[in-house]
Parts: structure tokens; sequence; C-alpha cells
């Protein structure tokens, strides 16, 4: 699971500048193989704007997944059949998965993990602002992977086109995962639609409170989001914030109609000029307050990440220890 | 319930309880990696927990499931060894803990494969396997934590302090037990004990770790006799199943 959150960090805003078409020689080269749709490969030349971009990218696309790990471990040890808590811990331990290999792909571009986590964990980095809503029921469970999953497939199957050759192809693995996990969510709403009284409530219940900030993981509207523009010549964002959230809701106002669900949006109305659902105005403040650290589960969150951190020291710290002791008595054994 | 039933929810409480408190981990252990590995281990347990719970409620014939016996049994008619229960503590407690089951699991599940009684002969082959990476991943880590700092190793020895003295439950033999063993479907609870003891000595030499003396206390949760802590673990785990009898999910 991740979501769009790459144009949401407010210290880097400011417009990065712009590859220049009569530039240096390694410039004009890179971007004849992003125009051509090759692959740009850690060993290559880059612009340090292109380096940092998808440094922050990928780096916060890894916190997402780790930070996200919470929400559904929530609701592990209560998982309502085995059957569930076998698929919970598999979609969680996938979310894990994912972290290892994002946080990979980033250390090619010369930031170690411990870098990463340090910056994660002073509140520097950011991570997805859709996990700092709680998951009160079983029901946001089946939610997360629903709509939250489903929104991240929409944002992540173009960035397996991504230009950047370690990220594209972990992309592509991650892509795979949360199609299945999205169809596990989904699944997890059908039997609740299908349920008891108490249980259709649940998932209506439940829907009601994540509409809207799923809506906004795709981020600002394109007309405020300044990354956008070189992101797009660089082949890292290859579709636009407002496109994503469109598909989005044409893709599961059907889903939701499937399960008997209200899509608790006053003006959502089937444009037959467009094409597309109209929908009603996003509550950007919201968003933002949730972004910058004001959302309900914030604090605990990155209290909770850093607790697991600091209290894990002395094992990391074992760990290293023992492995220069064994190493010392190889090379004694050898000598 | 017939020794057969009983003998089988031992094996399958072993696993659906010691699997939800890997579960704990998830997001919480000390490296990422480790997350991993708790899932990826905890799921295997899981996963043998319903092979077995299923086989148990067929063998009784009373149509009871995997979810009934997991979500609708008290504390008291739960078959877990107590060890398995006991809250997961620090880093040291969980890695103890895992290694002085595993190290009983792997043997207990190769006398099984040759039990007389083919349903369980075929889970417990299956499981096997499964338990030998368990007890590489548990093992490995003792030695690194015994073995590394002074802090790891004194929290590892306290661990092992704690834990030891309810490892006697492992070769306590019962009615159960006998009459499994008999039929030539189980094997004899104390038979374990040598082999067990020798390879935990071996491996705790390796993790600088002093075998802790005998005690003379014994845990009984395999005969239903529980700490205070199962409940607890029960009413988390059951608690939508409780709440909402006979919905589906």
């Amino acid at each position: 699971m991740y979501t769009q959150s790459m144009d949401t960090d407010p210290e880097t805003r400011n417009p990065v500048a712009k590859v220049s078409a009569v530039g240096r020689p390694e410039e004009q080269r890179f971007q004849a193989t992003v125009d051509a749709e090759g692959k740009i490969e850690p060993r290559d030349w880059m612009p340090e704007a292109y380096r940092k971009t998808l440094l922050r990218q990928i780096s916060q696309h890894a916190h997402s997944e780790i930070i996200g790990m919470f929400p559904e471990g929530n609701w592990i040890s209560r998982a309502p059949s085995l059957k569930r808590k076998a698929i919970l811990i598999a979609k969680v331990q996938d979310e894990a998965g994912h972290g290892l290999y994002l946080y990979s792909a980033a250390e090619t571009l010369g930031q170690s993990r411990d870098e990463m986590m340090a910056a994660l964990h002073s509140g520097r980095a950011k991570y997805s602002s859709i996990f700092n809503y709680p998951t009160l029921t079983w029901a946001d469970v089946g939610m997360i992977g629903w709509l939250v999953d489903g929104a991240a497939i929409m944002n992540q199957i173009p960035l397996c086109r991504c230009s950047y050759g370690p990220y594209a192809r972990a992309m592509i693995r991650v892509c795979k995962e949360e199609s299945f996990h999205q169809r596990q969510g989904f699944d997890i709403m059908l039997s609740l639609s299908k349920g008891t009284a108490d249980q259709k409530a649940m998932a209506q219940e439940s829907l009601d409170r994540w509409w809207w900030p799923v809506l906004a993981m795709f981020g600002p509207p394109d007309a405020d989001s300044v990354h956008s523009g070189q992101s797009a010549q660089w082949k890292i964002k290859r579709v636009s914030n407002d496109e994503l959230r469109q598909k989005f809701i044409d893709a599961t106002v059907p889903q939701a109609e499937l399960l008997g669900l209200r899509i608790p949006d006053e003006k959502l109305k089937w444009n037959t000029q467009t094409g597309h659902y109209d929908f009603g105005p996003i509550d950007w403040d919201d968003f933002w307050r949730v972004v910058n650290g004001e959302g309900p589960c914030n604090k605990e969150r990155l209290a909770a990440r850093v607790k697991a951190y600091e209290e894990g020291q002395w094992v990391r710290d074992a760990a290293m220890a023992y492995a220069v002791k064994r190493k010392a008595r190889q090379h004694k054994e050898a000598a | 319930m017939s020794a057969k039933v009983e003998y089988v929810l031992r094996f399958g409480d072993n696993s659906l309880i010691l699997g939800q408190r890997l579960a704990e981990w998830l997001g919480h252990a000390p490296v990422l990696e480790e997350d991993i590995a708790s899932a990826n281990i905890s799921l295997d347990l899981i996963g043998q927990a319903r092979l077995w719970l299923t086989l148990a409620g067929r063998i009784e014939g009373k149509g009871r499931d995997e979810d009934r016996l997991a979500y609708h049994r008290e504390q008291q008619d739960f078959r877990n060894f107590t060890l398995l229960e006991l809250p997961n503590g620090d880093y040291a407690y969980t890695v103890v803990r895992r290694f002085l089951f595993d190290a009983w699991h792997c043997l207990a599940l190769d006398a099984l494969s040759g039990s007389h009684d083919t349903d369980i002969a075929a889970i417990a082959a299956k499981s096997r396997k499964e338990a030998e990476y368990h007890r590489l991943h548990s093992g490995d880590w003792l030695v690194r934590l015994g073995d590394g700092t002074g802090e790891s190793h004194a929290r590892t020895q306290a661990a092992l302090e704690l834990q030891w003295r309810y490892t006697a439950e492992f070769f306590d033999s019962d009615a159960v037990d006998a009459e499994m063993a008999e039929s030539g479907a189980g094997f004899a609870a104390a038979s374990l004990r040598d082999e067990w003891l020798e390879e935990v000595t071996t491996v705790l030499a390796e993790a600088t770790l002093k075998v802790p003396a005998a005690a003379k206390f014994v845990s009984h949760g395999k005969r239903g006799r529980h700490s205070e802590h199962l409940s607890r673990l029960l009413a988390e785990m059951q608690v939508l199943q409780r709440t909402h009898p006979g919905a589906k999910w």
C-alpha cells in the first residue's frame, strides 16, 4: 500500500531547477534516455535534483509501507477467523517486504536505511497521511484493502514505467502483491455486505469515515501541485493527481453499488457528457492538517515506530557484536 | 473427548497460541527483517493450527470446524503448553521461548511423522519441514544474543531462567500420551527428553549461556490448567466471533 504524497512535503515544495535543453552532454544523454523510455540505472549520471526527488519519493514510499503495518496489524490478534488471520498476517508481511526492497532501491541513490529511518523518526521525512487515521472496526481492514490499496494501485501502475530502473522494477513486484491485497479487501467487504445487519452497518460506517481521506490520498489538485511538471518531464510521475483520482472514483462507484454501500457524497453523480462521475469538494484543510501532524494518529504511529526502533537497539547491537566476533574467530582459524 | 481428539488439539493449540503471540511483533520487531521473519513463522504456525484443529473436529464428529474450536472454547478447554501463552516480553524472551519450543517441536513432529494414524502423520510431515526453519532461525538468534553484548547476554540468560521451568511440561506424560503412544498413533512424552536436552545444551553452550537448574514446578497447560495469561489472550482473539454469534466473516 502506498499513497501519493510526494507533492505534500512543505519543506520540499520549491520548484526544482529545470533540466536545460542545451545542457552539458551528460545532461543531454540523460534526458535522451528518459525521452526514449530507457531506464536510468544507479551508476548512470543523473541530475542532482532528479536523485533527490527520487530519493524523497522512494523513501516516503518505504516509510508508508512500514507505518502502514500499524493500522492493519492492529487487527491481526482479533481477526474473526483463522483464514482471515492468516491472510492478514501474509498481507502485513508483504508490506514489510515492500518496505525492505523500497529501502534497498532508495539506497542505490546514496542514502543508507539507517539515515532514512532517522529522517522518519525525527519527523523530517513524511509517509502517507492515510495511515494517520485509526482502524476502529474489522470493516476498516477491508476498507484499507479495497480502497487504500485500490488507490495505491492506481498510483503505482504508472510507476512501473518510471524512468529509474530500480524503482520501476520494485514497483512491478509491489503492484502484483497490491492487486491481491485489494481483492482480499473487497472480499472482506463482500462478506460483510452479505452478513448480519450489524455487519452491514459496520461496513457503511467504515466507508463513511474512509471515503474522503482516500480521495485526498491522490494528492493536491493538479493546479496546486508544484512538482508535477518536472517529475513528468523526468518520467517519474506519469499521470496527474486529478486524473488518477477521477479514474479511481469511476472504478470504485460501481463496486460500492455491488456491495450495497452508499458513498457519502451528495454531489456524486454520473455525467453523461464527460463520461465520468462528478463529485463534491474535498476538504483540503483536513488533508493538510493531517499531513502536518495534526491527524488522529500521527503521534501514536510515529511513537510506536520510534519505540520499536529504540527497544530494538540492543538486539541490533548484539547482532553486530556477534558478527564481529565470529569474523575474528574465522580469521584466527584461517591464520 | 477421546484421547486422540485431545492429543490433536494439543498440537493445534500449541501452534495457534504461539502463532498468535508471535504475530504481536509485526511492526514492532527490532529490525525490519525480523518483522518479516516473525510474520512468516506466525503464518506457518497458524496454518498448522488450522490443519490440526480441522482434523480434531473431524475425529470428534460433532460438526466443530477450525473456527468453532479456535473461537468458541473457554481457556480450560485449550491444550497448549503454558510456556506458549506467556506474554512476549523482550526480544530475548521471545527468542528463548521459540528456541525451547522449536527444538521440542522438531523432535515431536519427527516422532509423529511415523504415526500409525495417516492423517496425523501427514500433518506432522508437512509441519516438520517448516519447524526446521523455525528452529534454525531461533537457534541462530539465541547464539547471537547470548554471545553478543553484555546486555544481550544478561537479558537472554534472564529469559532462560524465567522460562526453563515451563519446559518440564513437554516431557510430562499423562493418560492421553500413554494411550496414544500405546496405540502407535503418538509417542511417549518422556522419550524426547534426552535428545532435546542434548540439543538445547549444545546450542546454549555455543551461545555462552548456562543451563538453568531443573525446577520442581510443572505446568499443565496441555491438560487445560493454564496461567492467568491465556484467558486475556483468548478474550482478544475471540472478540468478534463472540460479539456477533453466527456471523460469517
